[in-house]
């Protein structure tokens, strides 16, 4: 009996009217947990009620503690007829279960009901008291952080990167059973949500499990999806990056922007770190001291406050984390041997210097867009079938041989050789390969972990669901394709399949650009009734070992190197392949930067781009759209021409993006991300990156037009025209971005390529590309103009769609990676937004170039509508624009936005403050960042939206309204005065302006919204505006309920809107994520002694408006 | 994806399904928010901000009752395109997305209180502050209108009438008469004092606070002001006189802990005003009185000759006035009664503003030197209010 759940109600508000006649409703509240379910009284004829209820305690498993969620209903008491269900609140516990968590849930949650949406609020007290026991962890891994931030947490430093862990799980969808017919919506809604809840729950409890297998404390970088694949079931998947994170004292947290330089502060304060804060009693740590002093912040101050955060510290230091709670309780053996001394100084032996020093020499660029979709072919034999449970225990071992031999060439037994140079790059990259899958899901990497970087790489595959879960129908299904074991398979094991199919692909292609990892590494599905597209791309690279293994963490030996390290600001650009062996064609030169190595003339990749690299100008948004009309089929035959047409369309996405590049004047893409999206009777793709001028890179050469028919003076004159635009777009676009590179006498070094002029030309007829992109030839010198061949009207279109990309406004810059490359001077302006447009195709007579044209349009007006409603943020930068596209119906395009908009300081704009840490603190110009967290009482008063807009409005009407409030709170009878906590969300990993102090735990949140009134709740329009605003609201209710003020990492990866305005319904589902996190101004060195507090403060109804 | 087969047949529509059904009527009449006449297509458009954004400009749009068409029109002559490259496309989803929003709003502003610890929508608190000044604005002909009619569903059938005479729109009628409504529903049953109550339950600035303690007392002594010779009178001027009632005649100005202290009138005082009579009735404190004033008068004023003519005239208009407030239907006349018992007569014999000062101030302080009239404190107390009301109301 692991673990008491404690549960209070204490009161409700704004509930809505139940009883007509008095128009008052007799509320009570009903809570569950698993199978148990309390009570509370009925509290009579009040709209807002006061239950203060007893503590309802749960005795439960850990177990059922991470996969069930608690479930707060409530009830309007009805003597003659049935209760009737007012709505719902559900409640994940998840984040109460680990030490550096949050310690209580507490505040004011939305009642939500899936009919309904929002109805009144009500206040909750959560609270878990977990009893040790030393067989615990058999199933649940308790204790695991997840973060869905994709770079190492700001409060925390990497001491050991595991590496991918990935899970699914499988269940049949509650809407698509037979008892659907017969229950109303509202049940099969909340079923369904329930049973989601519940499978996320299990979910990341299995990931928990790996990564403690592993020997991890924490999964970064999570990303969670569902499948709905209808009546063939509904999956739930995740993949991470197993971690060993270390906290950092909270003195010496980095702050955002400047994370190599983390101030030193001493570490007296170190035991205010509020994750200790009332959390002893809680957890028990005094339990767990037999495998490490009881508080290792307190007894090692210096090793663990002092090194910066990333670089790897003495043995002792790692030793003291790992006698946090995670490590001491993981039941193996192996593992508590490991966390003793003797061990640890045992990997720190020089075998490991030797292989550090290896990477270094090899050290070259390259570009590369690997990529090959696949058709619905049966998976390769070769695939392992065992579970994924033993194949991760087998790499775990091989872990432990690699740390124990110090690297013994054992390692690399039984897998096939890379492009291997030498020796030693054969030992490093025998680390990595070691797992079964080198794939690593952040995007943002601790300085120094990123080696070179290869370029995209990406698979795609079609497949046929079939409904193998159903045993009444699945049996009759006759276009079975694929080669499953059996009908009655279990599913897991098919999707599973499938995914290591993608997943070997992907490893194959980065062996092939001569790297041994995949950064940047995400997944995703589209699913148009029985097809789905699985689709899972990455960045090859070459990473520096030294965070993979244990030991290899003293800092004294890695930098030792045989030759010169590359330098940060360009080494990552350096091509990881064998030059004279390229997988591909490409040119290359000598580094701009360093003249040393060999770098590619272009490079795409899907991470962000690194806080060294060297960037001149600023960056920009580019993307390339697509669609592409196909014959509406069934089952194999749609799935064979849907794989037809996928090269086509990643080719000339490739294309479109290649143009776009160069039209402005830049070399490199950063955070791409290309989703093909299928619908019944068209594909849909879009690919969008941020484009930047490195440094390093050459520069790109500009685009010529060449008509194939010469003699034609009129097609001549044409030819010109364009090309004119062309360049002038160019000038103009250098000068938009502030693309002045440093003018260098240019070297082209010998390319493999015999005849550059004539291979760089770019075919646009169709026939001629093939399904293997890996043959085409994508290289484009600096001395060649990129050609453009106008042979047909298509090409005609095409520069069209290229030029007619409006700009950016002044004072707007967009993105879609975290930040934007030449900004840095971050004010505290901070908008996020999610915005989604449905677009209806008026007729069936559409070709591909009007498809096309109205899919541009769609999304450039998206943009366009953007930057209108936000110019009172003027200057600022859209940040981490996600778009997502989708074919909800036949004749529908849905693309739904989320992003986050950010102020910055014009002036500062310029210069990247690389030295100085405080610049960042001293440039916040607006004090408006109020965070009602330190002080509950200033909150009303307190101007919590800094965005410029508002002191517009500020300023004129500054009526003494906070004090008249407080007093008619008072003297009212409904409502309690406790302000609203002010919750901040951004789909990046900071804040500007502020300091990350504690991670809450992550939030994953599934709603469904049904409406039977459509046209009363304003249409789809009104209907979607009601519901993401709701889901807002209860995501922030949550994050503050956890003790938090700010959402990190946030993100909505389903929003799926079904519609029958005839009928008057419409269905939406939405999933978003993110982090909770509690964040400080800068300049506070210190969070409030009260922020733990806060939650019980404001629910406690304290009127703290005075 | 097909649509799943979990709906059940639509239900009967609840109230608030009824009012968001004609909301929603509205704005597609009024907006031709049509799927099929909107010629882009776009079948969905929304925009949702973390923290809720709002275009002050829009929302006075909005409040003004203009359809989102309009409103489109008026912004783009405003010239609120050129800002920021926009297309008409764009300035029409902006509209239609802040309309939206407003309208989800409104359920809050109807109780602002509760719009500070709403959770729905994240608007920082100067932003909530503006949101319900603004919604609890009025406009001074509209409510110059309905000023001192009853707050009755009869009035607001008329409200097209009224919408149209001062070109205020309809939907704005609509808002501004059912704040007032919803004002008066709210404070009438409050104890304390009016223009707290309403400031601290409607979040209001003091003005518009005092404002709607001048509508709501109107609307509660029925104050007749539409009559031809009242026409003059802004509502300002109204809402003065109405302040000056308040602190100095209702219960409240004695004891403030009452109900209603200040929407009723002290019964008692108005009993004792009957005494006043004497003034009028003894023919001997007249003449005293009116000697006392003259001889302060003289030589101050062009105008002394037709003071002295008047003054048993207009002395006996105002002590009849006070007389008659125990009758209700007096009290209703009290504005029209002082125009067409004093106004009127200064102002055809040319009173300056000056004059009205000097004659009043001195009219009210002769009093207290008549040996004979004992009655100086219920004197004091009537003719404080009847000499800042006239000084308000005697203009052009």
């Amino acid at each position: 009996m692991p673990g008491k759940l404690k549960v209070k109600i204490v009161a409700g508000r704004h509930l809505p009217v139940m009883d007509r006649a008095s128009d008052l409703t007799d509320a009570f509240v009903e809570v569950k947990f698993g199978n148990t379910t309390f009570k509370t009284d009925v509290f009579p004829k009040s709209l807002n009620p006061q239950w203060n209820s007893e503590w309802f305690k749960f005795e439960v498993d850990d177990e059922d503690l991470q996969d069930e969620p608690l479930q707060v209903t409530v009830l309007d008491h009805d003597t003659y007829s049935a209760n009737d269900a007012i709505g719902k609140v559900y409640i994940d516990i998840d984040p109460l279960l680990c030490s550096e968590a949050a310690s209580v849930i507490s505040g004011w949650f939305p009642i939500y009901d899936t009919i309904h949406g929002i109805r009144g609020e009500i206040n909750v007290l959560v609270k878990v008291e977990l009893f040790n026991d030393l067989n615990r962890f058999r199933q649940s891994s308790c204790g695991v952080k997840f973060f869905c931030t994709t770079s190492i947490p700001r409060c925390y430093r990497a001491a050991m990167v595991h590496g991918f862990v990935e899970e699914l799980v499988v269940n049949e969808d509650p809407e698509y059973q037979w008892i659907d017919r017969i229950r109303s919506p509202r049940a099969s809604n909340e079923a369904r949500q329930r049973l989601i809840s519940l499978m996320s729950g299990e979910l990341q409890r299995k990931i928990g499990l790996k990564v403690l297998e592993m020997g991890g404390n924490a999964v970064v970088g999570y990303l969670q999806c569902f499948d709905l694949e209808g009546e063939s079931g509904l999956v739930v998947r995740a993949i991470g990056t197993a971690c060993t994170l270390d906290k950092l004292s909270s003195g010496s947290a980095p702050n955002s922007n400047t994370h190599m330089h983390p101030n030193t502060a001493p570490a007296s304060n170190a035991c205010n770190s509020p994750s200790k804060d009332g959390k002893e009693p809680v957890f028990g740590e005094d339990l767990t001291s037999s495998s490490g002093p009881p508080t290792p912040f307190r007894a090692l101050p210096t090793t663990s406050s002092s090194p910066p955060p990333f670089s790897p510290s003495k043995p002792c230091s790692r030793q003291s984390s790992s006698s946090d709670t995670d490590l001491s309780l993981t039941p193996k053996t192996v593992e508590t041997v490991r966390s003793t001394r003797g061990i640890f100084l045992c990997p720190s032996s020089p075998t490991l210097s030797t292989d550090t020093l290896s990477l270094v020499g090899s050290g070259s660029v390259g570009c590369g867009h690997g990529s090959a979709p696949r058709a619905t072919t049966p998976p390769p034999s070769s695939i392992p079938s065992d579970t994924v449970l033993l194949r991760k225990s087998v790499s775990f071992t091989e872990d432990l041989l690699l740390a124990a031999s110090g690297m013994g060439s054992g390692g690399s037994v039984g897998k096939e050789a890379g492009p291997l140079k030498t020796l030693l790059r054969q030992q490093t990259q025998t680390a990595l390969e070691q797992r079964e899958f080198p794939f690593f899901t952040l995007t943002s990497f601790p300085p120094g972990f990123l080696l070179h970087v290869g370029g995209v790489v990406s698979a795609r595959s079609v497949k046929l669901l079939d409904r193998i879960h159903n045993p009444a129908l699945g049996n009759t299904r006759s276009y079975k394709l694929l080669d499953w074991n059996s009908v009655t398979a279990d599913e897991p094991e098919t999707r599973d399949a499938w995914w290591e199919e993608i997943r070997q692909e992907i490893k194959s292609h980065a062996k092939a650009l001569g790297c041994h990892g995949v950064v940047g590494y995400s997944e995703s599905t589209s699913i148009c009734e029985e097809v789905c597209i699985l689709s899972a791309s990455g960045t090859a690279a070459i990473l520096n070992p030294r965070y993979m293994r244990e030991g290899c963490l003293d800092i004294g030996i890695s930098d030792h190197r045989f030759e010169e390290p590359s330098p940060p600001s360009c080494g990552f650009c350096h091509i990881p392949y064998d030059e004279l062996n390229m997988p591909f064609p490409a040119q290359l030169t000598y580094c701009y930067h360093c003249r040393r190595q060999k770098v590619p003339d272009v490079l795409f990749t899907t991470i962000n781009l690194p806080q060294e690299a060297a960037v001149t100008g600023k960056g920009c948004l580019i993307q390339a759209r697509l669609c592409r009309l196909k014959k509406k089929a069934q089952g194999e035959v749609n799935a064979t021409a849907i794989s037809n047409l996928l090269p086509f369309m990643e080719y000339e996405l490739h294309t479109q993006l290649m143009n776009k590049l160069k039209l402005r004047s830049m070399n490199a893409l950063f955070g791409l991300h290309i989703q093909i999206s299928v619908g019944e009777n068209m594909l849909l793709g879009l690919a969008s990156a941020t484009g930047v001028y490195l440094t390093a890179l050459p520069a790109p050469g500009g685009i010529q037009i060449a008509g194939k028919t010469t003699g034609d003076l009129s097609n001549e004159h044409h030819i010109l025209t364009i090309q004119k635009r062309i360049n002038d777009t160019i000038a103009k676009n250098k000068e938009l971005y502030q693309i002045n590179p440093v003018e260098l006498t240019e070297e082209v070094v010998g390319s493999p390529i015999p005849e550059p002029r004539q291979r760089s030309r770019l075919f646009r007829s169709h026939s001629e590309s093939s399904d293997e992109l890996s043959e085409l030839d994508l290289s484009h010198g600096k001395k060649d103009a990129f050609v453009l061949e106008i042979d047909d009207t298509d090409a005609v279109e095409d520069i069209h769609s290229l030029l007619t990309d409006a700009p950016t406004p002044t004072g707007f810059y967009s993105c879609n990676t975290e930040i934007m490359p030449g900004i840095y001077s971050w004010t505290s302006g901070v908008q996020m937004f999610t915005s989604v447009r449905v677009f209806r195709l008026s007729n069936a007579s559409l070709t591909n170039q009007g498809l096309n044209k109205i899919f541009t349009d769609l999304c450039e007006n998206l943009l366009k509508s953007f930057y209108f409603k936000l110019r009172s943020m003027i200057p600022c930068c859209l940040c981490q624009l996600n778009f997502t596209v989708a074919v909800p119906e036949e004749e529908l395009i849905q693309v739904a936005v989320t992003a986050v908009a950010m102020t910055f300081d014009k002036d500062q704009a310029q210069e990247k403050p690389a030295d100085k840490p405080t610049t960042k603190g001293g440039s916040e110009t607006e004090e408006q960042l109020q965070f009602p967290m330190e002080l509950c009482a200033d909150a009303s008063s307190a101007n919590t939206q800094p965005s410029s807009k508002i002191s517009v409005s500020s300023l004129e009407h500054c009526s003494p309204l906070p004090e008249g409030r407080s007093r008619s709170l008072r003297s009212n009878r409904s409502f309690r005065g406790s302000p609203v906590t002010v919750v901040k969300m951004t789909p990046l990993s900071f804040l500007p302006g502020t300091r990350i102090i504690k991670y809450l735990g992550i939030i994953n949140m599934f709603f469904i919204r049904e409406t039977t009134s459509l046209r009363e709740e304003g249409g789809v329009s009104g209907f979607l505006h009601t519901f993401i605003a709701e889901v807002f609201a209860m995501v922030r209710a949550h994050v503050a309920a956890l003790g938090g003020n700010a959402v990190v990492s946030y993100s909505m990866k389903e929003c799926m809107l079904m519609e029958n305005p005839n009928k008057n319904q419409a269905q939406c589902l939405i999933n978003v994520s993110g982090d909770a996190v509690i964040c400080v101004r800068e300049t506070d060195q210190e969070p409030n002694p009260s922020m733990t507090n806060i939650g019980q403060t404001c629910a406690s109804g304290i009127d703290g408006a005075t | 994806m097909s649509a799943s087969a979990t709906f059940t047949a639509v239900t009967p529509l609840s109230s608030e399904l009824r009012v968001k059904l004609e909301n929603y009527r509205n704005l597609v009449l009024e907006t031709g928010w049509d799927n099929t006449q909107n010629k882009m297509a776009v079948e969905l458009d929304v925009f949702v901000g973390n923290t809720t954004i709002m275009d002050e400009e829009v929302y006075q749009l909005w409040l003004d009752g203009y359809t989102v068409n309009d409103a489109v029109k008026v912004r783009m002559e405003g010239g609120v395109m050129e800002e920021c490259e926009a297309s008409a496309d764009v300035l029409l989803s902006d509209t239609m997305d802040q309309y939206r929003t407003f309208q989800m709003c409104e359920r809050l502003l109807h109780s602002p209180s509760k719009l500070a610890n709403q959770l729905l929508f994240q608007i920082p608190p100067n932003r909530q502050a503006m949101l319900i000044e603004r919604y609890y604005a009025f406009d001074d002909a509209f409510v110059r209108e309905v000023l001192g009619k009853k707050l009755s569903k009869g009035t607001k059938k008329d409200l097209d009438d009224i919408g149209a005479k001062t070109g205020v729109t309809l939907k704005s009628c609509r808002r501004q008469f059912d704040n007032f409504k919803r004002v008066f529903k709210v404070v009438e049953e409050l104890k304390g004092p009016l223009v707290e109550n309403i400031r601290h339950h409607f979040l209001l600035s003091d003005k518009l606070g005092r404002d709607y303690a001048a509508i709501v007392f109107f609307a509660n002594h029925r104050f007749e002001t539409g009559k031809r010779k009242l026409q003059y009178l802004t509502f300002q001027d109204f809402a003065f006189c109405a302040g000056q009632l308040i602190s100095n005649w209702t219960v409240g100005a004695v004891d403030n802990m009452v109900e209603d202290m200040d929407v009723d009138l002290d019964k008692e005082f108005l009993q004792e005003l009957k005494e006043l009579k004497v003034l009028i009735t003894d023919k001997d404190l007249l003449d005293q009185h009116k000697s006392l004033v003259c001889t302060a008068l003289r030589g101050k004023t062009k105008a002394f000759n037709e003071m002295e003519a008047n003054f048993k005239n207009l002395s006996r208009g105002l002590v009849n006035i006070a007389a008659k407030l125990t009758n209700t239907k007096d009290v209703r006349d009290f504005f029209i009664d002082l125009v067409e018992k004093f106004i009127e007569p200064c102002r055809s014999d040319r009173w300056t503003a000056a004059d009205m000062r000097l004659y009043l101030t001195h009219y009210n302080n002769s009093a207290h030197i008549l040996d004979t009239f004992k009655h100086q404190a219920v004197w004091d107390r009537y003719m404080v209010v009847i000499k800042s009301c006239i000084f308000k109301m005697y203009h052009d």
